[in-house]
C-alpha cells in the first residue's frame, strides 16, 4: 500500500471516532452546551485540556522553532507551561466555585455591570478568532502536505469534522473527542522522537538522550550541536542573541496570557468539584508536559541531524558538503513540497548551508569559494519530515499526519465554543434577551458556533495580517485585558466596575497600539507598520511579543488607582467574593 | 457571620501557600532560566549546562510538581477549616 492511501486511511479512521464520539455524547441542555454538565473526571478534564491547548503550532511548528532558535526558543518552553501555575493557583479554583458558564459572565457579575462584560465579550472574541484562524490554516496545510490536496479542500473537510462534534455536541462533545485527540497526537509525536533519539545516541528517551553523548562521540549532543552550528557561523545553540529584558518580558506575557485565555480557563467550569479543578490542572501540565519536555530534544536532535547530512565532515574540507545529486530520498520528497529549496549559488553541484548573514564568517566563507546560503530550511519540516529523516515505516508518518490534524481540529472546537457561548450566553441572554428560553438559547448556541466556524474557515483561507501575528496579539491580549480583572476579581474586594473597564481598556488599548505600530494589523491600508519591527526603535528594548507583560502591568496599575478613587463595589458584590473563596 | 475567624485564617493560609508556591514558580524559571542562566550555565548537569537545562526541561519540571503539590496542600487546607466540599 502506498502511503497515501495508508495516510487517507489512518487520518480518515481518526474522523470517524471523532464523529461517533460526537453521536454518543450529544449535548441535552445549556449546561451540557457551555460546561459538559460539569462532571468530567479531572483526569480526562486534565487530558481534555492538553488536546484544547496544543494546537497546530505546538504540535507541527515548535520544535523547529527551537531548534533554529535554540535557547532563544525557551520562552515558548516556559511561557506556554508556566501560565498554568498561574492558573491552579489563582484562577481556576475559584472560577469553578462561581460555577457559572463563561469569562465574561464571571467579570459581568463580579463587577456588577453589563458594561465590563461587553468589552470582556470584545476581548473573547478578538483573542479567539486570531487563534482559530491559524488553527483552520493548519488543518488545511498538513491536508495539503501528506494527502496532495489543495488547501481549500483541507480546511472545508477541517470545518465540517468541527461541525459535527461541535455544533451537535457542545463543551460535551469536544470534551470526549478531545480525549482521543490527545491520545492520538501525542502518539504521533513520542513515536518518531524516540527512534531519533535511539539513532542519534542510543538512548530511548528523548529527554535523558538529550543530555546524552552522541553515538561513536566522546562528547554530549549539546556540545557537538554548539561546535557544528558555529563552525558555519550560527550563534551558538545553547546561549542566547535576544536582549534579557526582551526575553523575560516575552516569558511573563506568554504565561499570563496562557492563564488568561477564556477556552483554557473555561475548561475548568467542566469539573464537579473545586478540588478537581486544583488536581485537574496538574493533570493537564503533566499531558501537555510529556510533549512540552519533549520537543526541545527533537529540535535539538533533528537540527545536528540535518546539520551532518548537508556538512559531512570539518567546514573546509572540499568534499565534506554533500553532493546534490547524492542527496536523500527524504530531501526529494520534502523538496516537492516547498519546505526545502537548493539554489548553487557558486556552481560546485555542492549544498553549503551555512549563516550568511553573519559578517564575522562572511571572509572564511568567501576564502571557501562559498557564494551565499544554498539551502532555504522551513522550520516546520522538523517535526513533520522526521520520521522519514529516520527511516521510520509508512504508518508512523500516516499518524504524525492524523496527530497535525488533531492538535489542530481539538484547539480549533475549542476556540469555537467561547465564541458562541459568548455570543449566545453573554450577548442574546445577558444582554439583549434575558428571557430567552432554555431550549432556544441552545439553539442560539448552535447557529453562532456554526457561524463561528464559517467565518474562522474564511479567515484560514484568506489569513488577514493579524492571524500571522498570534503569539503577540493573542497573548498579548489576553494577557494585558482579560488576566487583570479575573484576578483582582478574586484577590481584591475592593476593585469596582470602574477599575476593571479602566484597566482592561488601557490594556487592550496600549497592546493593540504597541503590536498595530510594529506589526501591521488591522491599518495596513493607512500606512501601518509606522516603524520598523527592529530593537532600536522599541519601548525599553520590548519587541511586540513581550509587550503584553507591560500592558498587564499597566493594566493592574490604572486599575487600582481607579478603584481606590471611586466607590466600594456594594455589597452583594464582596459577598460574592466571599463565596467564591471558600470551596464550601 | 459566624465562622467569619475561621474563614479569615484559612484565606490567609491560602495566600501564605499561594505566595509561597509562585516564589518557587518565578525563581525555577525567570529566575534560573533567564535572570542567572549565565552564572549557571558554568555548571555542568550530566550533559547539559544548568541554565540551559532549567530554561528547556527543569522549569517544566517543577511546574507539574508545584501544581501537585499545592492541590494536595490546598485539600488539607480545606478539611482543617472544615470548608471542603462532601
Amino acid at each position: 500500500m502506498d502511503l497515501t492511501t495508508l495516510t487517507y486511511i489512518v487520518v480518515g479512521a481518526s474522523f470517524a471516532l471523532y464523529i461517533g464520539i460526537a453521536i454518543w455524547s450529544r449535548a441535552a441542555d445549556t449546561s451540557d452546551f457551555y460546561v459538559a454538565g460539569k462532571h468530567v473526571h479531572p483526569v480526562a478534564n486534565g487530558m481534555a485540556t492538553a488536546a484544547d491547548w496544543m494546537s497546530a503550532a505546538s504540535f507541527i511548528s515548535m520544535a523547529g522553532l527551537i531548534a533554529y532558535l535554540g535557547y532563544d526558543g525557551s520562552v515558548y518552553l516556559m511561557g506556554w507551561t508556566g501560565g498554568y501555575v498561574l492558573l491552579a493557583l489563582l484562577l481556576a479554583p475559584y472560577l469553578r466555585k462561581f460555577g457559572k458558564f463563561t469569562v465574561p459572565e464571571f467579570i459581568g457579575e463580579r463587577y456588577d455591570s453589563r458594561a465590563a462584560r461587553i468589552v470582556a465579550v470584545i476581548c473573547l472574541i478578538v483573542i479567539s478568532f486570531t487563534y482559530v484562524a491559524g488553527q483552520m490554516r493548519g488543518v488545511g496545510i498538513v491536508f495539503s502536505r501528506f494527502l496532495e490536496v489543495p488547501i481549500g479542500v483541507g480546511l472545508v473537510v477541517g470545518m465540517g469534522v468541527v461541525f459535527t462534534y461541535a455544533v451537535l455536541g457542545g463543551m460535551r462533545g469536544i470534551t470526549y473527542t478531545q480525549i482521543a485527540q490527545y491520545c492520538v497526537l501525542i502518539f504521533a509525536y513520542t513515536v518518531p522522537a524516540v527512534f531519533i533519539a535511539l539513532q542519534i545516541t542510543g538512548m530511548p528517551i528523548p529527554q535523558i538522550a538529550f543530555g546524552s553523548t552522541v553515538q561513536g562521540d566522546s562528547v554530549s549532543l549539546l556540545e557537538k550541536l554548539d561546535q557544528v552550528v558555529t563552525a558555519l557561523g550560527f550563534p551558538e545553540y545553547t546561549s542566547g542573541t535576544k536582549g534579557f529584558f526582551d526575553v523575560f518580558c516575552i516569558t511573563v506575557a506568554l504565561m499570563v496570557g496562557t492563564a488568561g485565555l477564556p477556552h483554557v480557563i473555561v475548561r475548568f467550569f467542566t469539573v464537579p468539584r473545586v478540588r478537581d479543578a486544583r488536581y485537574s490542572a496538574g493533570w493537564a501540565l503533566l499531558f501537555i508536559g510529556i510533549l512540552y519536555l519533549t520537543a526541545p530534544a527533537v529540535g535539538s536532535m533533528a537540527r545536528l541531524n540535518l546539520m551532518e547530512t548537508i556538512q559531512t565532515g570539518p567546514v573546509g574540507a572540499p568534499d565534506s558538503n554533500l553532493l546534490y545529486d547524492e542527496r536523500p530520498d527524504w530531501f526529494r520528497t520534502w523538496e516537492g513540497t516547498g519546505l526545502l529549496a537548493f539554489e548553487d549559488r557558486n556552481g560546485d553541484g555542492r549544498i553549503q548551508y551555512y549563516n550568511d548573514q553573519n559578517p564575522e564568517f562572511a571572509a572564511e566563507a568567501e576564502a571557501l569559494g562559498w557564494n551565499g546560503n544554498e539551502l532555504q530550511v522551513d522550520r516546520d519540516i522538523i517535526v513533520l519530515a522526521n520520521p522519514e529523516i529516520a527511516s521510520l515505516p509508512d504508518w508512523v508518518i500516516a499518524l504524525v499526519a492524523a496527530g497535525g490534524i488533531a492538535a489542530a481540529l481539538s484547539t480549533a472546537a475549542g476556540l469555537l465554543l467561547v465564541i458562541s457561548a459568548a455570543v449566545s450566553h453573554d450577548l442574546l441572554k445577558g444582554v439583549f434577551l434575558p428571557n430567552i428560553s432554555e431550549r432556544r438559547e441552545l439553539l442560539a448556541g448552535r447557529i453562532s458556533a456554526a457561524v463561528a466556524i464559517f467565518i474562522a474557515g474564511l479567515l484560514g483561507y484568506f489569513p488577514p495580517a493579524f492571524v500571522a501575528q498570534v503569539v503577540a496579539f493573542a497573548f498579548g491580549l489576553a494577557a494585558a485585558s482579560l488576566f487583570p480583572p479575573i484576578l483582582l476579581g478574586i484577590f481584591s474586594k475592593r476593585m469596582n466596575k470602574q477599575g476593571a473597564i479602566a484597566g482592561m481598556l488601557t490594556g487592550l488599548l496600549f497592546t493593540y497600539a504597541y503590536i498595530e505600530f510594529f506589526k501591521g494589523l488591522f491599518l495596513r491600508w493607512a500606512g501601518s507598520p509606522f516603524a520598523d519591527d527592529v530593537a532600536e526603535n522599541w519601548l525599553f528594548g520590548v519587541s511586540p511579543e513581550g509587550i503584553g507583560a507591560l500592558g498587564m502591568v499597566l493594566n493592574f496599575v490604572v486599575a487600582l488607582t481607579v478603584s481606590r478613587m471611586t466607590a466600594a463595589p456594594p455589597e452583594r458584590v464582596q459577598e460574592l467574593v466571599e463565596y467564591i473563596r471558600a470551596p464550601r | 457571620m459566624s465562622n467569619g475567624n475561621s474563614a479569615e485564617r484559612y484565606w490567609r493560609a491560602n495566600l501564605r501557600l499561594v505566595a509561597g508556591c509562585l516564589a518557587v514558580w518565578f525563581i525555577a524559571s525567570l529566575g534560573f532560566g533567564v535572570i542567572l542562566v549565565e552564572p549557571l550555565n558554568r555548571i555542568r548537569f550530566f550533559g547539559f549546562e544548568l541554565g540551559f537545562w532549567f530554561a528547556q526541561q527543569g522549569s517544566i519540571l517543577v511546574f507539574i510538581a508545584l501544581i501537585f503539590y499545592y492541590a494536595w496542600r490546598m485539600n488539607r487546607l480545606d478539611r482543617e477549616h472544615d470548608l471542603d466540599e462532601q
